[in-house]
């Protein structure tokens, strides 16, 4: 098996790993990552979003060949309770999920927009989350959390 | 002990049933307060509300409360979380043992402090009485004990003299999901633990006729293929080499099957043409009764539903001999306990079963089958721990589903539109198989082994728990006569039991659909209606708040409509009016729900207003999209494509207003929203578009067909 160099979460990191296999089995295998959740295996749910470069993206349909030298970013990568990032702030405030298992994708999705886009309306949050589902029925308090990272974020 | 004066309460239920307070409760000299609930975070935020009421009538600070989850090695048994029923049950019993339980430590306190009771003071477990002098819970613990039964003749706070309840505390679980920590089943990894993955057919009721396993065997890592009937799996060491292993296993089985879906394309029809047990749910007959004039008579049904919880479902297990260790996302850790009894022929105290929370859970979905899964599958694996999880694929097609309904209401009317009779019919399977219930299991691959369980068919709760198919088919408003009729089907070619509220959404939709009918027939306004025909002040209050608060009835726009539903759920829980707004564009869009609820006292208002709103999107999906897909041999709906559900730039805004009710005993909130909304938004379809569709869900196509039926 070949080796494949890759950034996550801002640490180098290289292993062996058959090309073709998925970016999730390995960061939730061996590199035992829980952050980015199973939710289909066929990039329909976002349940499993990472942050490559500047986009989320389905890890479950992310072949390990193609993070080759990219940037990933996981649900861990994100920040933790001691330096969070103000997503994370803003889900806990607005209290912006109920079971909580979608979040994880939800928050690579947000952080992906905040990025590209740091001044976003609300139909561009709706936008930007569309491709992830909630079953619960959060969604308007996730896009408002959003929104509040996002003043938040302009603030500081 | 003091003695039970005759003016004592009665012990809530879920206490009298587990009496021993240190079943509950446990105070530790290190300060901390141990809460044991028998019931189970479902995403509901319950765990938090249940902190609440402890710390509160024990007065600590809620961070000194850590919840223990669920287990049958240690937890009192409250059967299942379910039918909203959390606060009112767990609730109940938690606040009366910490009721009881702070009155034991002041009467310790009062004999060491020689202080009367009366002067002493508790602040978060200190407690103090005149000049200073003090000790706490902490202090006493070690020489009072709690394995003592509840006696019921403490009196648990009133509620203006609670600090918590009512006020909206940040839920205890939140952090941990926000910052990535292992919290769900999913995410656990235990040591030593392998992977394992069952081999269902796509197709109904098939047999597999030849498993080739050579395939399979040629995987590396793979540690057992495991066949019993039409019961295979597999057990790897990996996770991608379980799953290598799965499809090559898929490669090698041969399985044949009969047709034996019904046709959906007519699902009413079928459900009303099969073999069904007929129950009379109630009768009302009038005084003085008034001569009809005319019958008007009206169809309406919903589709099968899947739970299709964004997590599929995962269980492990473990053996130790003859005993079985079980991590699980049930809704009902003792009740799945005895199903796993009746499969493995093993005494109960023989399996532990433990809880873990899973993704958002609406009723009986998977969970309890892959527990199953795992404990067979864990045989072949040397007493090592078992993990294993469903496909999305079997997650969409082999849980139990909500239920198909059909329901025909006739009303008789009077020369002046009044409605003088009134009879509702309900078709369909029942809504529970639950485990734990009968002197069968109701897991799936009990029915699937080699000598096999015969598959449950559902049944329907008693009325006095909400009944299921039947669930608020008694209509809420005072009409002089009625008669409720249920048909119950005995046969059950798609598997069904409890998915959030059973019934009562198929039965909200069809009455205030039909109340919606007749009175825009005689042009009467729908909010004057229901005030005129409710009694009931609560019910009168919620349907005037969303009228208030959406400023009924705006004015007609092209293309816009309004339309109100209204419910309280079971006939005895929380009281839920909805006003929706929609826009009829290529496809129907909800723009709007307000809502005003009374749900008694809101222990965390927040979390109350996050499950109204959480109920009303689902149901609003429930409405616009969801359907069950087959053909005569197999589920069809197996990916989120097949069975798409609402998404962020299809979700309304939700406005929620809650009644006050700080006096009144608490309800749960899960499900008070699906039936009102269901039938406000096919109501302001109506009013949008003049036409009615009466069979859910309200898809272009079926606009398209109603629009052809009334031209």
């Amino acid at each position: 098996m070949p080796s494949i160099r890759f950034r996550l979460n801002g640490v180098e990191t290289e292993l062996d790993a058959d090309p073709d296999s998925s970016l999730l089995s390995v960061l939730r295998g061996r590199l035992g990552l829980s952050g980015p959740h199973f939710g289909c295996g066929a990039n329909e749910c976002g349940a499993c979003n990472v942050i490559i470069g500047d986009h989320a993206v389905a890890a479950c349909d992310t072949p390990m060949w193609s993070v080759a030298d990219k940037d990933v970013t996981t649900p861990e990568g994100l920040g933790n309770i001691d330096k969070p990032h103000p997503l994370q702030r803003a889900f806990i405030a607005e209290q912006a999920l109920q079971c909580g298992y979608c979040v994880s994708g939800i928050l690579m999705s947000a952080a992906a927009l905040l990025k590209r886009n740091p001044h976003p309306s609300r139909d561009d949050v709706r936008e930007a989350l569309d491709r992830n589902l909630c079953r619960c029925g959060s969604h308007n308090r996730m896009v408002r959390a959003v929104l509040r990272a996002a003043v938040e974020m302009e603030a500081s | 002990m003091s003695e039970l004066s005759p003016s004592s309460p009665k012990l809530p239920v879920s206490l009298a049933a587990n009496p021993v307070l240190s079943s509950w409760i446990r105070l530790s000299p290190e300060g901390e307060v141990k809460v044991s609930p028998g019931k189970v975070e479902i995403g509901q935020g319950i765990v938090t509300a249940l902190a609440q009421i402890a710390a509160d009538e024990l007065d600590v600070d809620i961070a000194r409360v850590r919840m223990v989850r669920a287990s049958t090695a240690a937890s009192p048994n409250e059967g299942v979380t379910s039918g909203s029923l959390s606060v009112q049950q767990s609730g109940r019993a938690i606040r009366q043992a910490c009721a009881e339980i702070r009155q034991i430590f002041l009467v310790a306190a009062s004999d060491r402090l020689g202080v009367a009771v009366d002067a002493l003071a508790i602040s978060d477990g200190t407690i103090s009485g005149p000049g200073n002098i003090s000790t706490s819970y902490w202090e006493l613990t070690g020489e009072i004990s709690l394995d003592r039964h509840a006696a019921g003749n403490a009196a648990p706070k009133p509620s203006t003299q609670r600090a918590l309840a009512g006020h909206s505390v940040q839920r205890i679980d939140i952090p941990d999901k926000v910052f990535a920590h292992p919290r769900f089943i999913h995410d656990t990894a235990l040591p030593g633990m392998l992977h394992g993955r069952v081999l269902r057919s796509e197709m109904a009721a098939a047999t597999l006729i030849e498993l080739k396993e050579d395939g399979a065997r040629a995987v590396a890592g793979l540690v057992a293929i495991v066949r019993d009937g039409n019961f295979a799996g597999v057990v790897s060491e990996t996770e991608e080499s379980a799953e290598a292993a799965l499809a090559a296993l898929r490669k090698g089985a041969t399985w044949s099957s009969e047709p034996a879906l019904p046709d959906e394309s007519d699902l009413a029809a079928w459900l009303k043409a099969q073999p069904a047990e007929l129950t009379l749910i109630d009768r009302r007959t009038a005084s003085h009764p008034t001569e009809k004039s005319r019958t008007v008579r009206r169809q309406y049904s919903r589709p099968y539903l899947a739970h299709a919880s964004i997590a599929p479902s995962c269980a492990m297990a473990q053996w130790n001999g003859d005993r079985v260790h079980v991590w699980t996302h049930s809704q009902g850790v003792y009740f799945l306990r005895a199903d796993l009894a009746l499969v493995l022929r093993l005494p109960l105290d023989n399996i532990t079963v433990e809880h873990m929370e899973g993704a958002g859970c609406y009723g009986h979905n998977a969970a309890d089958d892959v527990a199953l899964d795992a404990v067979l599958l864990a045989k072949a694996a040397s007493n090592r721990p078992v993990r294993v999880q469903w496909s999305r694929a079997d997650e969409m097609t082999h849980p139990p589903f909500g239920a198909a309904m059909a329901i025909e209401i006739e009303a008789d009317l009077d020369a002046q539109g009044a409605i003088v009779d009134w009879r509702h019919s309900v078709w369909g399977n029942g809504h529970t198989a639950r485990p734990g219930r009968a002197a069968q299991p109701a897991l799936l691959a009990a029915s699937e082994l080699a000598k096999p369980f015969p598959r449950m068919i559902s049944t329907n709760p008693p009325a006095a728990n909400g009944g299921g198919a039947d669930r608020n088919s008694v209509p809420p408003y005072d009409f002089p006569s009625w008669q409720i009729e249920c048909h119950r089907l005995t046969v059950m070619p798609i598997r069904t039991s409890a998915l959030r509220t059973l019934g009562a959404q198929g039965n909200v939709f069809a009455i205030e659909c039909f109340i919606d009918e007749l009175l825009t027939e005689r042009g009467e306004d729908p909010v004057a209606f229901r005030l005129r025909h409710l009694s009931d002040p609560r019910a009168r209050d919620v349907i005037a708040a969303v009228a208030r608060r959406a400023n009924w009835k705006p004015q007609s726009r092209s293309g816009i409509g309004y339309g109100l539903g209204f419910a309280r759920y079971k006939n005895t829980g929380a009281y839920c009016a909805v006003v929706a707004e929609i826009e009829s564009t290529d496809d129907i869009r909800v723009r709007r729900l307000t809502i005003s609820v009374d749900v008694g006292e809101a222990i965390n208002p927040d979390g109350v207003i996050n499950q109204i709103e959480g109920g009303a999107i689902q149901a609003t999906s429930w409405v616009l999209k969801e359907r069950v897909r087959f053909d005569r041999q197999r589920i069809t709906s197996n990916s989120w494509t097949d069975y798409p559900i609402l998404r962020f730039s299809e979700v309304p805004e939700v406005e929620v207003e809650l009644i006050p009710r700080p006096e009144i005993d608490p309800v749960g909130a899960g499900e008070a929203a699906h039936g009102p909304v269901t039938a406000a938004i096919a109501n302001a379809v109506f009013d949008a578009l003049g036409v009615r569709v009466r069979d859910l869900p309200i898809t272009r196509e079926r606009l398209i067909a109603a629009m052809e039926l009334s031209a």
